[in-house]
C-alpha cells in the first residue's frame, strides 16, 4: 500500500481515527507521517533520552520540594548540576547520594525496571548475594501482583520470606 | 603488535563465516564495569586515571586469554592509529577521541579487546562472525570472572554493576548484532525493520556505532535496557528471537527480488561491478554503498544458487583475469575494510588526502575485481 500523501513510498504508518461518529483512516509513510507530526522523526538514541529526561527534570516537584538540589557527594565532589551536564556521576557512591532523584531517571530510562536481576560478582560477599536475589524477587513479585497472577506471586511470597529469614 | 601487522586482511569477525552469515555479519557483546573505592572517570584527575590504567592493564595483561595479547596506549598514538582502530571496531569512537590517559588491551586474533578509561574504567569486548551472541557471551563472562578474582567491582545488590552512566547500570551489557539487509532496503521494506526495532526497545546505528549513519545496508542493532533484565534472557531474546526473524526478512525480501523483481536487482548489481570496475575516483561512502550491491550478490549466488544475469556479471572473466580469480564474499570483506580511510593510509605508510585516498581506493578496487585498466 502507498502513502497517501506523497503516493511514493510504502505507507508504514496507519492510523484509525474515529471523531464524532465517523471514521477516518490514514496511511502514511515515515516522512510523511513525521511531516504532519504523528511519528517521531526517528529513534532517540539513549543519550539524548536521558539528555531530555535530565532537561525536564528541574521542573519535577520533586526538585523544588527538596533540597536536592544543593546535595553534595561526600566522596567525589559530584552535584546535580554537573550531573545534568553531562549525564554521567562521580562515583558509585552518587547511587546512594543522589538515589531519590536518580530512581525515577534509571526506571524510565530502563522501560521500568527498578533493581537488578543477572550476574552477581563471584567475590561479592554472600550477604551482597542476598540482598541482590531478595530484591530481583521482589521486583517479579510486584509484576505478578500486576499481572494478577496470585499463585507466581504467592510463591515469589514465599522464597522471599524464606530468604529474609 | 605493529598495526600493520594486521592492517592488510580482514579481521575474524569480518571474514564471512559463521552462523547467519549471509545476513548477520558479527556479534558484539561488551560488559561495563567499575572499580570500587574509586571515582568515575569524569571526575579522576589525569594521575587518579593514570593509577586506574596501570592496575587494570597489569591484571588484563597476566591473564590467560588463550592469544597473544598487546597493550596499546590510546592517549599516546597518533589520530591515524586511532581511527583505524576505531575501523577495526577494536576501540570505540569515544575512546578515540576522548581524554587523558587511556588505553586498550587486543588479543592478536582480534575477537577480544579490552577498553581502559573510556567512559568507564573497564569494557571488555568481545567479537565474533555471524550471529554468535551466546558464545561472545561466554567468553566474555569468563574474562570477566577472572578479573574479578583480582579486583573488586563497584557493584550494589539494588542496581548491579554500577556505571558512571545511568543507562549502563545492572548488567552493563550491550549487545550488538550488525546486519546487512540490502534486499529489505531495495524492496523499500527497510522502514518497518526501524519500526520493529523501535517497538522493541533496540537501538539502531550505523557501522561504527553511536552517532553514525546506516552507509553501505549495515545496521548495527543493539538493546538499551541494562537493568532488570538477566544477560542470559536478554541474549536469548536476541538468539533466539529478534535476530532469526530479521533475518528471515531479509532472506524473503531476497526471494521476492528474484522472483519477481530481478530487473531491480540486476540493475543494481551489474551497476555495481561496473562502476567498481571501472572508477579511477571513488569516495568511502560510494565504495561502501556499491560493495553492498555487490556483496549481495555473490550472497546470493553461494546461499541461494541464484543465477542472474547482473550476478553473472560479478563472475564474467574480463581480460587479463584468470579463472581462479573468483569473486569471493571474503575478497569483497576485504575490499569493505581495505578502503576504509584510515586502512588506506595505515597501508600506503602515510597520510593522503581525501582525492589521493579516492584514487588510491579505486585503483585497489579495480585490481581486486580483475579489471585490466
Amino acid at each position: 500500500m502507498f502513502c497517501q500523501a506523497c503516493q511514493k513510498n510504502e505507507a508504514t504508518i496507519h492510523l484509525t481515527e474515529i471523531s464524532g461518529g465517523k471514521r477516518l483512516e490514514m496511511h502514511l509513510c515515515q516522512a510523511c507521517a513525521v511531516e504532519q507530526g504523528i511519528a517521531a522523526k526517528s529513534q532517540m538514541s539513549l543519550n539524548e533520552l536521558l539528555s531530555s529526561l535530565l532537561a525536564s527534570a528541574p521542573d519535577d516537584d520533586q526538585f523544588h520540594d527538596s533540597l536536592d538540589s544543593d546535595l553534595v557527594c561526600p566522596a567525589c565532589g559530584e552535584t546535580l548540576d554537573l550531573f545534568r551536564k553531562d549525564a554521567l556521576l562521580g562515583c558509585p557512591n552518587d547511587y546512594e547520594v543522589f538515589e531519590k532523584v536518580l530512581a525515577p531517571l534509571i526506571e524510565k530510562a530502563h522501560d521500568g525496571a527498578t533493581s537488578h536481576r543477572g550476574k552477581v560478582p563471584t567475590r561479592a560477599p554472600a550477604d551482597t548475594v542476598k540482598q541482590t536475589e531478595l530484591l530481583a524477587l521482589k521486583q517479579q513479585l510486584a509484576e505478578a501482583v500486576k499481572a494478577e497472577d496470585y499463585e507466581t506471586a504467592a510463591a515469589l511470597r514465599d522464597k522471599i520470606s524464606n530468604l529474609e529469614k | 603488535m605493529k598495526l600493520t601487522d594486521i592492517s592488510n586482511d580482514v579481521n575474524e569477525w569480518f571474514s564471512g563465516k559463521g552462523p547467519s552469515a549471509d545476513v548477520v555479519i558479527s556479534s558484539r557483546i561488551r560488559l561495563a564495569r567499575n572499580l570500587a573505592g574509586h571515582k568515575f572517570l569524569s571526575r579522576c584527575s589525569d594521575s587518579q586515571k593514570a593509577d586506574i590504567l596501570e592496575k587494570l592493564k597489569t591484571v588484563l595483561m597476566s591473564l590467560d586469554l588463550g592469544d597473544k595479547v598487546s597493550y596499546l596506549s590510546i592517549d599516546k598514538a597518533p589520530l591515524l592509529e586511532r581511527n583505524f582502530l576505531v575501523e577495526r571496531h577494536l576501540i570505540s569512537r569515544n575512546h578515540a577521541y576522548g581524554k587523558g590517559p587511556r588505553g586498550v588491551v587486543i588479543a592478536h586474533r582480534e575477537f577480544f579487546t579490552a577498553m581502559i578509561n573510556e567512559e568507564d574504567h573497564l569494557r571488555l569486548q568481545v567479537l565474533r562472525g555471524g550471529l554468535q551472541l551466546a558464545n561472545c557471551y561466554e567468553q566474555v563472562n569468563r574474562v570477566d570472572d577472572m578479573i574479578e578474582q583480582k579486583v573488586e567491582y563497584a557493584f550494589s545488590p539494588k542496581y548491579g554493576y554500577l556505571t558512571a552512566c545511568p543507562t549502563n547500570l545492572g548488567t552493563g551489557i550491550r549487545i550488538s548484532v550488525m546486519l546487512h539487509l540490502p534486499a529489505l532496503k531495495m524492496t523499500n521494506q527497510i522502514q518497518k525493520f526501524l519500526n520493529a526495532a523501535k517497538d522493541l526497545g533496540l537501538a539502531v546505528r550505523g557501522l561504527f556505532g553511536e552517532g553514525t549513519e546506516a552507509t553501505g545496508d549495515f545496521y548495527q542493532l543493539s538493546n538499551q535496557v541494562t537493568l532488570g533484565i538477566s544477560e542470559h534472557e536478554i541474549i536469548e531474546k536476541f538468539e533466539q528471537t529478534v535476530i532469526p526473524e530479521i533475518v528471515d526478512y531479509e532472506q524473503q525480501a531476497r526471494q521476492k527480488l528474484l522472483r519477481s523483481d530481478s530487473s531491480v536487482l540486476d540493475d543494481k548489481i551489474a551497476r555495481a561491478m561496473a562502476l567498481l570496475k571501472s572508477a579511477h575516483l571513488i569516495s568511502s561512502q560510494e565504495a561502501l554503498l556499491l560493495l553492498s550491491h555487490l556483496r549481495l550478490g555473490v550472497n546470493m549466488h553461494e546461499h541461494m544458487g541464484a543465477s542472474t544475469p547482473g550476478i553473472e556479471s560479478i563472475y564474467a572473466l574480463g581480460a587479463g583475469r584468470d579463472a581462479s580469480a573468483t569473486v569471493s564474499i571474503r575478497t569483497i570483506n576485504r575490499l569493505f575494510m581495505l578502503t576504509l580511510p584510515a586502512h588506506l593510509q595505515i597501508n600506503y605508510g602515510k597520510a593522503l588526502e581525501p582525492s589521493d585516498r579516492d584514487a588510491l581506493r579505486a585503483k585497489i578496487i579495480r585490481s581486486s575485481l580483475g579489471s585490466s585498466s
